[in-house]
């Protein structure tokens, strides 16, 4: 009877379990790596974790909120590293996407040596690993140290060179009148242009995949209405982009968020400190930050964009 | 008598020009669009000169002599250059072994992450079922949570697994500790470096997929399995290139997994590099920072190459296959 009604499943049915068949793998390794693992780390931050040596296992003691008012109010870097990861990482986000924006924007057009181009723009990703990163950031602090001026000067192209030329240019905007926040914050972009660059290489390619999604139809027609660059830009460019906007800001923010200190604070505490707990508790407060940050931010994009289809 | 006639024409050319407006104002577009152009090309020179100044710096500093090194008249051409550098780091690195290891484990990985992720974003894209949306939510959350705020749990669990005590019965410790075992099961069940995101790009990909090909194959009488195999991944051929190019960089390139599993630096040549310093002050008695980061540079640059062929290899199918691949959905 029941092995009848097995075969009567309708095609539909079958589909859907077979649709289950598919997603199982990833099924199973999200409950077993990502809910169990964050219900873990939610458990260890309340708790005091001890390695037990003889069985292979660890033993919990609850401490209640110890863990949490000891990273806010005792431990000496927590709130400072974690304020400054999630300032950097303001700062960073409109630079980020106004430059990859504007990038694939210049490189969207058709221009000799464009695929050489291209591939030069994307090579910041291939470089841009913690050890390499690691290792380039000391030797530039060796350069630094001047004894090869050859390599000192290749380093610091984007800063120390033009420290003079900064200071002029800072001087004479300050003089127009400009706020002097809006200058300042320039000045740091200015300076952080390196890392800017290093971090937009996905951005710039998810940009320039949206470009070309747009109909050529929409400009031809801003173009027989009459429409200036600077009106098709901001009427027909902008906002076909908008959506994209978003994925991009997302994939910044967590990115940004892998790369911060805060992740090497929650490392070293747990792995060279032993202070489980307390690593869990480093981990849970800057997850919820980014998430509250990425709620609130895209919130603020979603309302404000057009959706084409 | 020729010039004059010459200049005089052209003086009345330019004078018709600025007479008639439609001339003129071409003329004034021409100069414009040639202004454009030089800007773009000077914009796309300086970006394009910062990106690679760090490697051509490392390059330049990778075959230079120690004499190189202290002389300041020296700058982007060697005076002496040299390849001891490299020599020197081929043995210190281990390279050919590590690298052919560590290229091995990037490999299969990242064809475990093609055929998984892709089964996975199949699944979703093509199958209706009750939930999908929350469980693609899911994919989602993976995708914006770091991996940082997992890795405690993770350790614990790794260290401590041993299946049916299969662990101990074969090499006498439990754990997994220092093996790349949890790397290949945590990417089996498709929550490996940036699985969620491979997900993600499959899925989009699939779903721009006409629908009728997969119709007339099923009349045809050709099974789901068949269907996606045979049919459609074969089809996704750019997304699947999109996929490996990203895997095999951030395979290659990562350390956190590789911290986190302690898996040793025989396997992983990205670890290895960090430790070269020491090891050739350690060795070889070469003290002087500056003429370390010589070596560090060589290392580097040996380090970068089998990806960076990869990705010169791949690069034109590659930036193709982002744009149809519809990442951006």
């Amino acid at each position: 009877m029941n092995r009848n009604k097995k075969k009567r499943l309708t095609l539909l049915q079958r589909r859907s379990l077979m649709g289950y068949l598919f997603i199982l793998p990833w099924f199973v390794g999200f409950i077993l790596f990502y809910v169990r693992s964050l219900i873990l780390t939610g458990q260890f931050a309340f708790n005091k974790l001890t390695i037990d040596t003889v069985n292979g296992g660890y033993i919990l003691d609850p401490v209640g909120f110890e863990n949490f008012r000891y990273a806010f109010q005792v431990h000496g870097t927590f709130k400072q590293v974690l304020t400054s990861s999630v300032l950097n990482m303001l700062v960073d986000v409109p630079l980020i996407i106004f430059f990859s924006l504007f990038m694939a924007m210049l490189l969207n057009k058709k221009f000799p040596g464009r695929a050489i181009v291209r591939a030069i723009f994307f090579l910041p990703v291939l470089l841009n690993s913690s050890a390499i990163t690691a290792a380039m950031e000391m030797s530039r602090q060796m350069m630094n140290g001047g004894v090869s001026t050859q390599a000192a000067e290749m380093a610091a192209s984007g800063t120390a060179n033009l420290a003079f030329s900064i200071d002029y240019l800072v001087d004479m905007f300050m003089n127009l009148g400009l706020p002097a926040s809006l200058v300042e914050y320039i000045e740091a972009a200015v300076g952080r242009i390196n890392d800017i660059i290093a971090a937009s290489g996905i951005q710039i390619i998810i940009f320039i995949a949206a470009l070309q999604s747009i109909p050529g139809s929409m400009y031809e027609v801003a173009k027989i209405e009459g429409a200036t660059g600077y009106e098709t830009f901001w009427k027909v460019t902008f906002p076909m982009v908008m959506p994209h906007i978003i994925t991009n800001v997302v994939y910044t923010i967590v990115d940004s968020f892998t790369e911060s200190d805060v992740v090497n604070l929650a490392y070293d505490t747990a792995f060279n400190e032993f202070n489980y707990g307390l690593s869990s508790v480093f981990s849970l407060v800057s997850t919820v930050v980014t998430c509250v940050i990425l709620v609130v931010i895209c919130g603020a994009i979603q309302k404000r964009t057009f959706y084409y289809n | 008598m020729q010039k004059e006639i010459s200049i005089k024409t052209g003086m009345t050319k330019i004078r018709a020009t600025f007479q008639d407006p439609d001339q003129t104002k071409r003329l004034f577009n021409n100069v414009k669009g040639f202004l454009l152009v030089l800007l773009r090309a000077l914009i796309l020179i300086g970006v394009g000169y910062v990106i690679l100044a760090p490697v051509i710096g490392m390059f330049v500093n990778s075959i230079s002599s120690d004499t190189d090194a202290y002389n300041p008249m020296v700058f982007v051409l060697p005076q002496f250059p040299t390849l001891e550098k490299y020599a020197l780091v081929l043995k210190r690195l281990n390279y050919f072994s590590v690298i052919s290891k560590d290229l091995l484990y990037t490999i299969t990985l990242t064809l475990l992450q093609l055929f998984i992720c892709s089964m996975v974003g199949y699944g979703f894209a093509r199958f209706n079922f009750p939930l999908k949306k929350l469980l693609f939510g899911c994919v989602v959350v993976m995708i914006v949570i770091p991996s940082h705020t997992i890795m405690l749990p993770l350790y614990m669990t790794f260290r401590n697994l041993d299946l049916f005590g299969l662990g101990r019965a074969l090499t006498g410790t439990s754990g997994l500790m220092g093996t790349v075992i949890p790397m290949y099961i945590m990417t089996i069940l498709g929550t490996g470096v940036r699985s969620g995101l491979y997900i993600y790009i499959f899925n989009q990909f699939f779903r721009g997929l006409p629908k009728e090909i997969e119709e007339a194959a099923l009349v045809d009488g050709c099974g789901v399995w068949y269907t996606y195999f045979k049919i459609m991944l074969r089809n996704a051929m750019p997304a699947v290139i999109t996929v490996a190019v990203f895997s095999i960089v951030w395979q290659f390139n990562d350390t956190f997994y590789a911290k986190l599993f302690l898996i040793s630096d025989q396997i992983v040549i990205s670890k290895r590099i960090s430790g070269l310093a020491g090891t050739i002050a350690n060795m070889d008695k070469i003290l002087v920072p500056s003429i370390q980061e010589l070596y560090t540079d060589a290392g580097i640059i040996l380090v970068l190459l089998p990806v960076l062929i990869i990705y010169l290899v791949l690069q034109k199918y590659f930036i193709e296959g982002v744009e149809r691949s519809g990442i951006v959905g």
